[in-house]
C-alpha cells in the first residue's frame, strides 16, 4: 500500500465531508424554500466545485507521488 | 507558389495518417498492482498513435504523422517505429528492470514512454534512474490528442455553420428545425442560466462567444472521451490543454477588467499599513482561480478515466472472467457517472469562467465606501 493511495483517501474524506454538508445545508432550504430551487442549486454547484477543486490538488499531488 | 508547398505540405501529412495492424510497443503480461498502474497511466496520458483495439500484431491503430525539427524538418508516420529494441538496466540499488522501446528501421530516433530521442550510434543510454540520457529533438508531432483536437474542431464548425446558416436562412424569430432545434435550448441554457446571473444583463452579449466555445469545446472532447473503441481519448484531461483555456479565462478577466477591479486589487479598502500584505495577496487571488479552473477539469477527467480502466483491469489482474459479473457493472456505473460529469464540467468551466469576468466587469455602488 502506497503513501500516494493514502493521501487520496484523505483528500476523499476532506471533499465528501465539505460536499456532504453543502448538500444537506441545499436539501434544507429547498426543502423551506421550494420558489428559490433553482437558484439555491446553482449557488450549490458553484460551492461544491470549489470544495471539489480543493480535493483535486490532493488527488493530483498524491497522483504523482504514488 | 506558397499556397502549392502548404497544399503539399497538408496532402504529405494526411497520406502519413493510416490504418494499419501492429502497435508500437508490445505490451507484456500484467501480473501485479503496479503493473496495471503503469499500464492504466500509459493508456491516460498522450500517445504518436491512436490505438483502438488489439494487442501487439493484430491491434488495429491508426498512424499518426511525426514531425520533428532536427537539422531541418523531419516528417514521417508513426509505423516507422517498428523495431522493438530490449535493454536490461542495472538500477543504482542493484535491481534489474527490462525495458522496451521501439526505433525507426533507420536507426536514427527511438521512441520510450512516449517520448522521441535521438540515438547515439543506434542506441538509447540509460541513467542510473533508468532514465535516457540520449538528446531530445524538438517534437511538433500531431500526436493523438493534436488529432482529437482536430476532430473536435471539425464536429464543431460542422454543428455551428449548419445552425448559424438556419438562422440566417429562416430568420432568428421562426422555430428551429433539426439539429438547430437540438442546439436552441443549450445556446440559451448558456445565456439565461450561466452568462446573464454572473455577468450582468448589460454586458453580457460581449462573452458569448466565448462562453459558447469554451462550454459545446469542453463538452465534445469530454464526450468523445467516453467513446468505447475511439482509444479512450483524453484531451480535456490534459494538463497543457486545460492550462491554454484557463490562461484564455485570465487573459479575458484581466483585459475586460475595469476601474473597481483594479481599485480592488491595488487599492483594497483597508488600512494603507496592510498594503504590503493585501496587494500580494490579491495578485495572487486573481493567478488562483484560473489555476483551479485548470486543475478541476483536468483531475476530473483524468480520475474519471483512471476509475474506469481500474474496474475493467481488476478482470486482467485477477485473471478470471468471475470477476467481471463485479467489475462490468461498475465501471458501467462509472461510465454512466462520466456522462453526467463530461456535461458538468463543461457547465463549470463555463460558469466559473462567467463568474470571474462578471467580477471583472461589475459596477459597484460607491455608498458604502469609508464607513
Amino acid at each position: 500500500m502506497s503513501l500516494g493511495a493514502i493521501g487520496a483517501g484523505l483528500a476523499v474524506i476532506g471533499a465528501g465531508f465539505g460536499i456532504g454538508k453543502i448538500g444537506s445545508s441545499a436539501m434544507e432550504s429547498i426543502a423551506r424554500q421550494p420558489e428559490a430551487a433553482s437558484k439555491i442549486q446553482t449557488a450549490m454547484i458553484i460551492a461544491a466545485a470549489l470544495i471539489e477543486g480543493v480535493a483535486l490538488f490532493g488527488v493530483v499531488v498524491a497522483l504523482l507521488q504514488g | 507558389m506558397v499556397v502549392n508547398r502548404i497544399l503539399s505540405l497538408v496532402f504529405a501529412l494526411v497520406t502519413l495518417f493510416n490504418f494499419s495492424a501492429s502497435a508500437i510497443v508490445v505490451e507484456g503480461e500484467i501480473d501485479n498492482g503496479s503493473e496495471m498502474s503503469a499500464f492504466i497511466l500509459h493508456h491516460v496520458v498522450d500517445d504518436h498513435e491512436w490505438h483502438f483495439y488489439g494487442e501487439g500484431e493484430k491491434a488495429i491503430h491508426l498512424a499518426l504523422p511525426i514531425i520533428l525539427v532536427d537539422n531541418g524538418l523531419q516528417v514521417f508516420s508513426s509505423d516507422r517505429f517498428s523495431v522493438v529494441k530490449v535493454d536490461t538496466l542495472h538500477g543504482h540499488h542493484g535491481e534489474a528492470s527490462v525495458e522496451k522501446y521501439a526505433q525507426t528501421e533507420d536507426g536514427n530516433y527511438a521512441l520510450f514512454h512516449g517520448k522521441i530521442y535521438k540515438t547515439e550510434n543506434g542506441v538509447l543510454n540509460f541513467d542510473e534512474h533508468g532514465h535516457p540520457t540520449n538528446t531530445r529533438p524538438l517534437d511538433f508531432s500531431i500526436t493523438k490528442n493534436v488529432a482529437v483536437l482536430f476532430l473536435a474542431t471539425i464536429i464543431m464548425i460542422l454543428i455551428f455553420f449548419n445552425v448559424g446558416k438556419a438562422y440566417k436562412t429562416r430568420g432568428v424569430n421562426s422555430a428551429p428545425k433539426g439539429l438547430q432545434s437540438f442546439m436552441e435550448p443549450l445556446i440559451l441554457f448558456v445565456r439565461n442560466e450561466v452568462a446573464i446571473p454572473n455577468i450582468g444583463e448589460k454586458k453580457y452579449a460581449k462573452f458569448m462567444p466565448y462562453l459558447l466555445t469554451a462550454f459545446f469545446f469542453i463538452w465534445i472532447i469530454n464526450l468523445l472521451g467516453l467513446i468505447p473503441f475511439l482509444g479512450g481519448v483524453n484531451l480535456t484531461g490534459n494538463i497543457s490543454f486545460t492550462v491554454v483555456l484557463a490562461l484564455i479565462t485570465y487573459f479575458i478577466t484581466q483585459f475586460s477588467g475595469n476601474k473597481d477591479y483594479w481599485k480592488h486589487v491595488f487599492l483594497p479598502p483597508v488600512p494603507v499599513a496592510l498594503y504590503p500584505i493585501m496587494i500580494p495577496v490579491e495578485i495572487i487571488g486573481t493567478l488562483t482561480k484560473p489555476f483551479a479552473l485548470m486543475i478541476r477539469l483536468f483531475a476530473n477527467i483524468t480520475a474519471g478515466h483512471i476509475v474506469v480502466l481500474a474496474f475493467i483491469g481488476i478482470i486482467f489482474l485477477n485473471k478470471s472472467a468471475g470477476w467481471s459479473a463485479l467489475s462490468i457493472p461498475m465501471g458501467l456505473f462509472i461510465s454512466a457517472l462520466e456522462l453526467l460529469v463530461a456535461f458538468l464540467q463543461a457547465y463549470i468551466f463555463t460558469m466559473l469562467s462567467a463568474l470571474f469576468i462578471g467580477t471583472a466587469v461589475e459596477e459597484h455602488d460607491h455608498h458604502d465606501d469609508h464607513h
